[in-house]
């Protein structure tokens, strides 16, 4: 196979994995210097989750400051559409590990000084009946999706599970012209009525979360089953002691918090530990260095404290990677406020145990090969279970049944050793190329 | 306001053409059709996308003749989707 040198080895001084907040805020903080920057993304545009552009996003003006701001230096590089589908081979001028990436049309071996990683946080979607009906996404996604340009004009939507997303997910809905019939939040009142009484401390989002108020919220409250046939007709709703209740509905938005992205960081052998994510977080020091040197960590992969948190981490981050020590340090002040905000939200979202119930021995955990969750009952742990079953074996690589699994049964999922997510043949034949050009035995 | 304004532009998907406003994601763009399917599962389920953002691969369509997540891809003109390509081995992504 003829691959053009040039794209089968690019080097940068400092290599920015996601283009959210973090990654956007660790390229600004890092450009000053003049060192040359690389920032990936695998979705089509800068900004992350909660800065999703398309042609129904409202993108906040510091979003479009900091995008604006992108373009201004021409050592940053962004590369959108572009993920990491595994580790390449080092080269001898390397000091941080090489990665392969991969774009629509070509893969390359990615060398670089620092890598930081800002990868951000996915949903936690638990296993329900019905949950693999169409029209049942999570509630980020649905967002995600109108922003994208999903048309929900007249539809009735549920917005499930817990966290402040799902308001905002709600609201962009109904801002979308969808009716939505009710927002379903597992946490108990007086857990919502705590956390809004700290709101105050941090005025901007006690002034957000005003704007977000919903009046069809109901508290303690969670989802037991999808019903429909070939899409999502109605949800049956648990609320405290009562009787079941039946809501008709043409879509159910249902998260359950966040997860920390972390499988990159493990696969370069990056610690856990992020205190703001139950542990699950990558774990980094006060200038967002991970146990791996050379390697930085910010943003919601090292726990979780939304993007006000997200932006002074990567600021942070990446002043340190560009060897401005002074100027990351002069950031945490900043960092310790909105990381106390982040440990009120832990505080007050936690999971109800009755959400570990709600699988039945016929509802697929595993949705790329299909494992119901009685196929699982037997199984003593996450290797065990893909040996035996498949389970986290499909084409997400575990990154939802995994995630859910390791809520249910406390199973920790296995790190990716050398490929992170399904890659061509001819990104891996690059992957065999030596930095001179012949390719490896 | 955000970086898209209000043209439109053609796509195909399974053969048949849709018009979608500039910017819509090719999973959005499957939201408007009535099944609003993107794959079968190994077992025959229909599924649609789930998490919007990357993560879950229940959106692989071929698109322009690769297997590609349809919440990542942006809608182009002339743009030729197929949904549910199967899971035999080689479908993968």
């Amino acid at each position: 196979m003829m691959i053009p040198q040039r794209l089968a080895h690019q080097h940068c001084d400092v290599l920015i994995i996601g283009a959210g907040p973090a990654g956007i805020a660790a390229a600004l903080a890092a450009a000053p210097s003049g060192v040359s920057i690389t920032l990936v993304d695998d979705n089509p545009q800068p900004g992350g989750q909660i800065w999703r552009d398309g042609p129904q996003a409202a993108l906040p003006l510091l979003a479009r400051q900091h995008r604006a701001a992108l373009a201004r230096h021409a050592n940053i590089r962004v590369l959108t559409g572009t993920r990491v589908v595994g580790l390449g081979a080092t080269s001898p001028g390397d000091k941080a590990p090489a990665l392969l990436l991969e774009d629509p049309d070509h893969g390359w071996t990615q060398h670089s000084q620092h890598i930081v990683l800002c990868t951000g946080a996915r949903e936690l979607l638990l296993p329900f009946p019905g949950w693999t009906l169409p029209g049942v996404t999570g509630a980020g996604a649905l967002q995600a999706l109108i922003k994208a340009g999903l048309d929900v004009r007249g539809q009735r939507i549920v917005v499930a599970g817990t966290g402040p997303l799902l308001l905002a997910a709600a609201a962009t809905a109904k801002k979308a012209g969808a009716t939505v019939v009710r927002v379903v939040e597992q946490a108990p009142w007086n857990a919502l009525a705590g956390f809004a009484a700290q709101l105050p401390r941090w005025p901007a989002k006690a002034v957000q979360a005003l704007s977000l108020v919903d009046f069809s919220l109901r508290a303690c409250t969670h989802v037991l089953e999808a019903q429909g046939s070939g899409q999502v007709q109605s949800v049956l709703l648990q609320r405290g002691l009562n009787a079941p209740e039946t809501i008709a509905c043409d879509r159910l938005a249902c998260g359950f918090g966040l997860v920390p992205n972390t499988q990159l960081g493990q696969m370069l052998g990056c610690a856990l530990g992020g205190p703001l994510s139950s542990g699950q977080g990558l774990a980094v020091d006060a200038l967002m260095r991970t146990s791996v040197p050379r390697v930085l960590a910010a943003g919601e992969s090292t726990g979780f404290g939304g993007s006000e948190r997200a932006l002074i981490q990567g600021a942070i981050a990446g002043h340190a990677a560009a060897g401005q020590v002074p100027q990351a340090e002069a950031l945490l002040p900043q960092l310790a406020r909105w990381e106390s905000f982040a440990r009120e939200l832990q505080k007050s979202f936690r999971l109800n145990e009755a959400l570990k119930a709600l699988a039945r021995p016929d509802t697929l955990v595993c949705r790329c090969e299909d494992v119901p969750y009685a196929a699982l009952a037997e199984r003593q742990g996450w290797i065990d279970a893909k040996l035996h079953t498949r389970c986290g074996m499909g084409a997400c690589q575990g990154r939802v049944c995994g995630a859910a699994m390791q809520h249910l049964r406390g199973w920790t999922p296995a790190p990716p050793r050398h490929l992170l997510a399904p890659a061509r043949i001819g990104t891996l034949a690059v992957a065999a190329m030596e930095p001179g050009g012949t390719h490896q035995p | 306001m955000n970086s898209f304004n209000s043209t439109a532009v053609q796509i195909t998907v399974n053969g048949t053409r849709w018009q979608v406003r500039a910017g819509t994601s090719v999973a959005a763009a499957l939201g408007q059709l009535a099944s609003g399917t993107t794959r079968t599962s190994i077992t025959g389920e229909p599924r649609a996308p789930l998490c919007g953002m990357g993560i879950c691969y229940e959106c692989r369509v071929r698109i322009q003749g690769r297997i590609r997540l349809a919440c990542q891809t942006v809608c182009a003109d002339g743009m030729q989707i197929h949904t549910d390509m199967g899971t035999a081995p080689g479908n993968a992504p």
